[in-house]
């Protein structure tokens, strides 16, 4: 039986009809919107390609419309497809805090000439988007300011996602440019590599900089050291297969990828997952976003020097992995999700153990907050340092306690509530100057309130199934797979086949520990995705930083990098 | 007592210089692994317990390992400034503790085995008496940039570089509120040598300088930490910004030197603050200051020291570090002015009582 095509009643599913939308784009675009759709709530609105960065200011700039967080860009190849006349296909994410909407906004390329006008002029965070549509699909960029291969190496050939690149292609790196920084001839400046291995480049990054002094006059990052190409990989996978990949995204709260993935495939097929094992995934999830933040305030103020807090807040950490050990076996690559549910169910201890750590987590953030927030060195090395406004956050895209940091009161988990997370009272913490001090603050608070979730899911934890009933989804019963033949072929048919989903595009959004993380998967209707677009929130977040440390010291330099909390394996893919 | 003939004089002189000297670089290694141990415990983790008992011998193995590493110069390095940093730095490091007294005079005992001359005499634990110690102390201290500078330059390595000039600007910057905090203790003791800045303190807990001189004592403390280049002042070697600062370069027995230096310097500014502000050897009660006949002097030291030492480890256990154009802002807006304002006002109250 194959899965409905039209969209079931989904609470991610903005009250306000798209009509409105649809009507101010032809209004003012006239000639210029091909075509409009929805497919399980997402608006999607195609464009010629002459008329996509008029769109774009549009959605930006209308009123009504107001569109005017940067989500993601990215490039699909439908090479190969019959539905598409155009072999490429550009496609845009944006988001209305105001409104509480989504809207993408794509454009088809010819395979002859594969160009479009830069979107950097209407959002900063464009940038780097578009280099890497550049860099794995080969579309140029008309106007784009340095349009350069972001992911992969510059002596790399061809362009890896593709899909008539030939995978089995091997590359010897050859040399690279000295320099990524383009400094003036004139210049008395010194140029200063920091990174990839630094003490406080966590993870493989480099930025190059140009100092007078202790003075940064320029700054320009590098990074793709840790691609793998996570996206290439998941076109020749099945969607269950998928699962253990996205653990090594953010490796730090590594259980909300999976947990977005799931969301994101449910949401594709059209499924839900039943009340248990969404509670218990609410509950992980935000353990992981207490352990990430840990992470990240911990090696932020190791970076500033201060070593103590670093191994204080840790202690929770460990109490956290053992509820995930516990739940799956693995502490770090834990694979516990599984499409439509959860792989098995929680342990008999599993309320005891997350109460342990509950109460680790409230002791150590007690004690780092005695030790930090009103430390006054700690807080004269955060305080006006690395500010961003809220305008320029939105423009640069950045999501989760960053942005809520620069005083935008953006969350998933309010706006748009999935898991089950309306039932559940909690505060959303906002900054009000958007330095790395504020960034700081809604961390902690954040960590308190995640731990209020997770209590209070802990004490309405449903009982029942932690997998969806549903012989397309779910593997039957091991038991039953023994014991009867109708499961045996269930089991044969699902392994073999995979899970069939109906062919469309969805956009799959969650509040991951740094913000949205997003998965934009195009699905053709057979067992592999054709296409899968993650958008990294770190990604965005990165991309500022340049911007916040230029005019800065390098000791700023490293106090606004840990409080970007940049995760390498989600940044390169 | 006879007077000494100058080579009695120079025998005693150099047993006292070898005992110091030894005594110092044992102290060294010792305080490395009581860091490690100590900042390991505010940290809630063990530290280095694997090695003889308790972890004891850790040092002896550091010592070993540090021995038998490859002494490895990079290729673009001034090979001969590169050597020869960490040998500045251990000398001036050492040159400091010369003039230094450690504790009151100590009597020889009566043995047979002794030479006549040395039985039952008083030995003074100081080096060399100076007129000038203070000045002296100053001079040398100042010296002590000179082998982290060359070592930052000579590495040829950016990072060292940046290292080495942010030690120099916050040395000279501290030096001066480092020897300013000085004054006050001197002008109370009408001398320049430190023997008798320790004697003027003598009586009791009242009469130590870090009560009646406490904004000096404090100005002290605080410069005291930037010139070694202990947390919250580590900028020189913040390896969280600079890899390791002037040092990033150095392995073998030349990181271990500069090591040496660093900490020698951590204890000659903890003896310094023991006998500027805290009475030296003398008990904060007269009736301490000696148990069943026996003078307890040299303990007193100990203590003192040992307290200030731990002092440093737990600040590093602690703080965060400022960042450098907060440390120059300190420096010079907040200790030296302050350091200024106390001169006057401890010479102003001089006056008003000795009028």
């Amino acid at each position: 039986m194959p899965f409905p095509d039209s969209a079931l009643s989904d609470s991610q599913r903005s009250d306000r009809p798209p009509s409105s939308i649809a009507g101010i784009m032809h209004a003012n675009l006239p000639g210029g919107v091909v075509m409009i759709r929805e497919f399980r709530g997402d608006l999607s609105i195609t464009v010629k390609r002459e008329t996509w960065a008029a769109a774009a200011v549009l959605l930006r700039d209308h009123l009504d419309c107001d569109f005017k967080l940067f989500l993601d860009l990215c490039a699909v190849d439908r090479q190969g497809r019959v539905d598409r006349s155009e072999r490429f296909e550009i496609v845009l994410h944006l988001y209305s805090v105001s409104t509480k909407r989504h809207i993408r906004v794509t454009t088809p390329l010819p395979e002859s000439d594969p160009r479009l006008d830069t979107l950097t002029k209407v959002f900063k965070g464009a940038n780097w988007f578009e280099r890497e549509a550049y860099d794995l699909f080969g579309i140029v960029f008309r106007g784009h300011p340095n349009l350069k291969r972001i992911l992969t190496h510059e002596s790399f050939v061809g362009h890896p996602m593709r899909k008539d690149y030939p995978t089995a292609r091997r590359h010897a790196p050859g040399k690279c440019a000295e320099r990524v920084l383009d400094v003036p001839q004139d210049s008395q400046g010194m140029v200063v590599n920091l990174g990839p291995s630094h003490p406080s480049m966590h993870g493989t990054f480099r930025v190059q900089l140009l100092l007078d002094g202790e003075t940064i006059v320029d700054a320009a990052p590098d990074l793709g050291y840790m691609h793998r190409n996570f996206e290439k990989m998941a076109e020749a996978r099945t969607y269950w297969q998928i699962i253990p990949y996205t653990d090594r995204l953010n490796y730090c709260s590594p259980f909300m990828n999976g947990h977005g993935w799931a969301l994101a495939v449910e949401k594709l097929l059209g499924i839900k997952a039943p009340p248990r094992a969404e509670a218990v995934r609410v509950v992980l999830s935000e353990l992981s976003r207490v352990m990430d933040h840990i992470v990240c305030i911990g090696a932020n103020v190791v970076d500033l020097g201060a070593i103590t807090p670093f191994f204080v807040t840790f202690r929770a950490r460990e109490a956290i992995y053992d509820v995930l050990e516990a739940c799956c076996g693995a502490r770090l690559t834990v694979s516990y999700v599984r499409i439509g549910g959860l792989a098995q169910d929680v342990p008999e201890d599993f309320d005891a153990l997350c109460r342990k750590a509950i109460s680790a987590a409230r002791e150590v953030i007690d004690q780092a907050d005695r030790l930090l927030t009103r430390n006054v060195i700690f807080v004269r090395r955060m305080r006006e340092v690395g500010v961003l406004s809220a305008d320029d956050a939105l423009s640069y895209g950045w999501t989760g306690p960053c942005l809520r940091g620069s005083g935008v009161a953006y969350d998933v988990r309010k706006n748009h509530p999935y898991s089950g997370y309306e039932q559940y009272d909690f505060d959303v913490p906002t900054g009000a100057v958007g330095d790395s001090f504020d960034r700081y603050l809604v961390r902690m608070e954040e960590m308190r309130q995640s731990l209020r979730i997770v209590e209070q899911a802990l004490a309405s934890l449903p009982g029942g199934p932690v997998i969806v009933d549903d012989k397309r989804v779910a593997l039957p019963p091991k038991s039953a797979v023994f014991e009867n033949i109708e499961a045996l072929m269930n089991h044969f048919k699902l392994v073999f086949e995979g899970i069939l989903p109906p062919a469309g595009e969805i956009y799959g959004y969650t509040e991951a520990a740094n913000g949205e993380l997003g998965y934009f998967v195009v699905s053709d209707g057979r067992k592999c995705p054709w296409r899968v677009k993650v958008r990294p929130p770190c990604f965005n977040l990165y991309q500022a930083y340049p911007r916040l440390i230029k005019g800065g010291m390098i000791a700023d330099a490293i106090a606004i990098i840990g409080g970007l909390n940049v995760i390498a394996g989600e940044l390169d893919r | 007592m006879t007077a000494l003939t100058w080579p009695q004089e120079l025998a005693i002189r150099s047993a006292l210089a070898l005992t110091v000297v030894a005594f110092l670089l044992g102290l060294f290694s010792v305080m490395t692994y009581i860091e490690r141990r100590l900042l390991a415990f505010m940290q809630f983790r063990l530290g280095p317990n694997r090695t003889g008992p308790l972890g004891l011998f850790q040092p002896v193995a550091d010592g070993i390992k540090l021995f038998f590493k490859e002494e490895f110069v990079p290729q673009a390095a001034n090979r001969w400034a590169f050597i020869a940093a960490p040998a500045v730095a251990i000398t001036t490091a050492l040159m400091a503790v010369a003039v230094i007294p450690y504790g009151g005079a100590v009597t020889m005992p009566r043995f047979d085995l002794l030479p006549e001359w040395l039985r039952g005499r008083p030995i003074p634990l100081q080096i060399a008496h100076l007129d000038v110690g203070v000045l002296y102390l100053f001079a040398v201290s100042t010296l002590g940039v000179y082998g982290i500078v060359l070592a930052g330059w000579s590495a040829n390595n950016k990072w060292s570089l940046i290292g080495a000039l942010r030690s120099s600007a916050q040395m000279f910057s501290y030096e001066l509120a480092l020897g300013l905090s000085w004054v006050g203790p001197i002008l109370l003791a009408e001398s320049l040598r430190i023997e008798d800045i320790v004697a003027c303190q003598a009586g009791g807990i009242h009469r130590w300088n870090a009560i009646i001189q406490l904004p000096a004592f404090m100005i002290y403390l605080f410069a005291a930490t930037a010139e070694v280049g202990r947390l919250p002042f580590d900028l020189p070697e913040a390896e969280a910004e600079l890899v390791a600062g002037f040092h990033t370069e150095y392995a073998s027995m030349k990181f271990a030197l500069l090591q040496m230096a660093e900490y020698v310097n951590m204890i000659t500014v903890s003896v310094l603050a023991t006998d500027f502000f805290l009475g030296g050897w003398h008990a904060p009660l007269v009736s301490l200051q000696s148990a069943a006949g026996v003078n307890l002097g040299l303990l007193w030291f100990g203590g003192k020291t040992g307290a200030l030492l731990f002092l440093f480890i737990w600040l590093r256990g602690t703080l965060p570090r400022l960042r450098y154009d907060q440390l120059m802002r300190f420096g010079w807006k907040v200790l030296v002015p302050a350091a200024v304002m106390h001169i006057l006002g401890t010479a102003a109250v001089i006056l008003w009582l000795t009028r």
